[in-house]
């Protein structure tokens, strides 16, 4: 118990610290990036301006699909070791990660419409990033289902693991079910490699996308050990009344 | 093991009720879409085996969650725990039980549905088979489902949740193979295939995390 308490404790002063910097650190890079992709960077020689579109929604997906595998290793820590700073950051990085899978989805969306002339489409990985989003959501909702913390945690932490080894699984078929469907005509298979001059804006992009990604972790899991602080001082205040009475 | 799924099945045979409600449920489905789709018959036969195939799945997935509930309820499942080491074990059975008193009763009902729908007399065949193949990884799924809501208020819509986006490529591929098959396409093995490999998956995947869940959710 002792070593749990203090563990927290560190990760408190650590995080404290940490969180003014990433938040600087992303801000800063966004700034330039943003800078680059909308001032500094080519238009598309086919897409126009909405290629634009492209330096917030790539590093979304991205995101997408990194918070879930942050998600998949703080479960596996959690389940292993049970430790609960790791089921800490697994709940905490799910709604940050439901709400880049959500960014992805709007604006794939709003690219769509000018160049699909369709808000959305049944593209393979339109579908498998939208199946991604029903993950967190189930997970998510799977945590705020159980009261019991310890064993909403390891209960969640085996969905998020059986749902990391099916992510493959599903992104296959839904390319596949894709290819069936719809000919290949729509996007073109491996496309021109991108240049540098837009190469660098998206991956500064995504750079303050992953630091954003940090600082947002970090402060939801402090307020996460916050609301159990209180939760477990609310209890101790509790107890004696409760004793008296019986 | 294999007590277990004696035991299982004699109860859900002889309670009764439980796959006849299943199976009113899919017949449901299929008069609801066939009313929303329209009498024309040329588009209910195009559309029979993906109708026949989601009413299959919904009506599986509203199966899940009473798989342990009983057991749950009535300490049985406590019983079990103790005399063993491995639950995943258990988690096999339970699953293999479900498939025959639930999923079977559902397969055998599809093709005198299809007949109301009007599907093609070459893809009865490819439509059975590819719901026998791709039904025990439901199943699979069911038991995890199922264990994890033992402890869960309001579990089945979450359970819905849960479970939908993961059984998906098995809805992909199964449709798939049915369509391939009607068609004579060369590609119906391979695809049938595909969904083996994809329930053998689950039949490794599904008891472990569904026996780590019983765990939790008994002590």
């Amino acid at each position: 118990m002792a070593f749990d308490l203090a563990n927290p404790q560190r990760f408190e002063k650590l995080a404290a610290r940490l969180v003014p910097l990433l938040t600087i650190a992303s801000g800063v890079t966004a700034l330039f990036g943003l800078y680059m992709a909308l001032f500094d960077s080519p238009a598309d020689y086919q897409q126009g301006d909405s290629v634009r579109i492209m330096y917030v929604h790539v590093p979304a997906a991205w995101m997408a699909l990194l918070c879930y595998s942050t998600m998949a290793i703080a479960s596996a820590i959690g389940f292993i070791f049970k430790h609960p700073l790791a089921d800490v950051a697994a709940k905490s990085a799910a709604p940050i990660g439901a709400a880049f899978t959500f960014l992805a989805l709007v604006t794939g969306s709003l690219w769509g419409k000018p160049m699909w002339g369709t808000w959305w489409a049944w593209d393979a990985r339109l579908t498998s990033v939208l199946i991604l989003f029903f993950l967190y959501i189930g997970y998510i909702a799977l945590w705020n289902a159980i009261d019991d913390k310890i064993r909403a945690a390891r209960l969640a932490a085996i969905v998020c693991l059986v749902g990391f080894i099916n992510i493959p699984i599903i992104k296959f078929s839904v390319d596949w079910w894709n290819s069936l469907h719809q000919p290949a005509s729509v996007l073109r298979a491996g496309g021109p490699t991108i240049h540098g001059s837009m190469l660098t804006p998206l991956i500064l992009m995504g750079a303050a996308y992953a630091l954003g990604f940090a600082a947002l972790l970090l402060v939801s899991m402090r307020g996460e050990l916050a609301e159990r602080r209180i939760a477990r001082l609310e209890q101790t205040a509790r107890a004696p009344s409760r004793a008296t009475v019986a | 093991m294999l007590a277990i799924f004696e035991r299982d099945i004699a109860l859900a045979f002889r309670a009764g009720g439980g796959a006849i409600n299943s199976v009113v449920f899919l017949a449901l489905t299929v008069l609801i879409f066939a009313l929303a789709v329209g009498p024309d018959r040329a588009r209910l036969a195009a559309s029979a085996a993906p109708i026949l195939w989601t009413a299959a799945t919904l009506a599986a997935m509203l199966s899940f969650d009473s798989i342990f509930q009983a057991d749950f309820e009535d300490g049985s499942l406590d019983v079990l725990a103790e005399a063993t080491e491995s639950l995943g074990f258990v988690a096999v059975s339970k699953a293999a039980a479900h498939w025959v008193s639930a999923l079977l009763p559902l397969i055998l009902a599809t093709p005198p549905l299809a007949v109301l729908l009007g599907l093609p007399a070459a893809a009865y065949f490819p439509l059975v088979i590819s719901l026998a193949v791709a039904t025990p990884a439901l199943s699979l799924l069911g038991v995890l489902a199922s264990a994890l809501a033992l402890s869960l208020r309001r579990a089945s819509i979450l359970m819905t949740i849960l479970t939908a986006p993961l059984l998906t490529p098995a809805v992909i591929f199964g449709v798939a193979a049915a369509n391939a098959g009607a068609e004579n396409s060369p590609l119906f093995g391979p695809l049938l295939m595909l969904l083996a490999a994809f329930t053998l998956l689950f039949l490794i995947a599904m008891p472990l995390a569904a026996g780590a869940a019983l765990r939790f959710n008994i002590d």
